[in-house]
């Protein structure tokens, strides 16, 4: 049960990545680089379950910052600002 | 396992599976963010919560409840700064959208800015 989840969510994972590779735009790529950050916090809560290691869910939380500091930093390119700005 | 638990889990991987197929298949960037942050956001809350339900009140379950607020505000607040970043970087929206309600404000903004100079 809990190995098809993980599996489904790896799957969309690599829905995101074809997205990064064709996507038309900048914008497209970033945008799915942001939803995979999300999709990999679920898995490793998934994986808290499955392997036993709780150590995995301070990663997730540990993920989740990472990835909202590095779209900060990418919208704030895409205005054209500085970051102290 | 708890059954309660596993029911948020298919429903958290059933949301994130419809925010993965709305940003393959949607046109625009602003219709692919609006899929995709809404819908993969509530399938892993869903997926922490089921967590939490299962460990109950222990270390680990307190950590995915603590994950779910952080996880809800940063993904909206980094959304919202992706689309403002889009727009002003010059994206254009889709062919068949209607209304673009926006423009205006920017454009009160720039004037503004004009006339501070």
């Amino acid at each position: 049960m809990l190995d098809i989840l993980i599996y489904i969510l790896m799957g969309l994972g690599f829905l995101c990545f074809i997205r990064v590779v064709i996507g038309p735009t900048m914008v497209d790529r970033m945008v799915a680089i942001d939803i995979f950050g999300i999709l990999v916090v679920g898995i490793c809560a998934l994986l808290v379950l499955k392997s036993g290691r709780t150590f995995l869910i301070d990663v997730a939380i540990a993920w989740i910052m990472l990835s909202f500091i590095g779209t900060i930093t990418l919208a704030k390119y895409l205005t054209g600002k500085k970051l102290d700005e | 396992m708890n059954t309660i638990s596993i029911i948020l889990f298919i429903v958290g991987a059933a949301f994130d599976l419809f925010g993965c197929i709305g940003l393959l298949r949607l046109p625009d960037v602003y219709n692919k963010l609006q899929s995709a942050t809404k819908s993969v956001t509530l399938g892993t809350c869903s997926i922490l919560l089921g967590l939490f339900i299962h460990y109950g009140f222990t270390a680990v379950g307190l950590k995915a409840l603590i994950a779910i607020p952080i996880l809800f505000f940063t993904s909206t607040v980094a959304a919202h700064a992706l689309v403002r970043g889009s727009y002003l970087f010059g994206v254009k929206l889709w062919d068949k959208s209607v209304i673009d309600d926006y423009k205006k404000v920017v454009q009160i903004s720039t004037e503004g800015k004009e006339v501070e100079k």
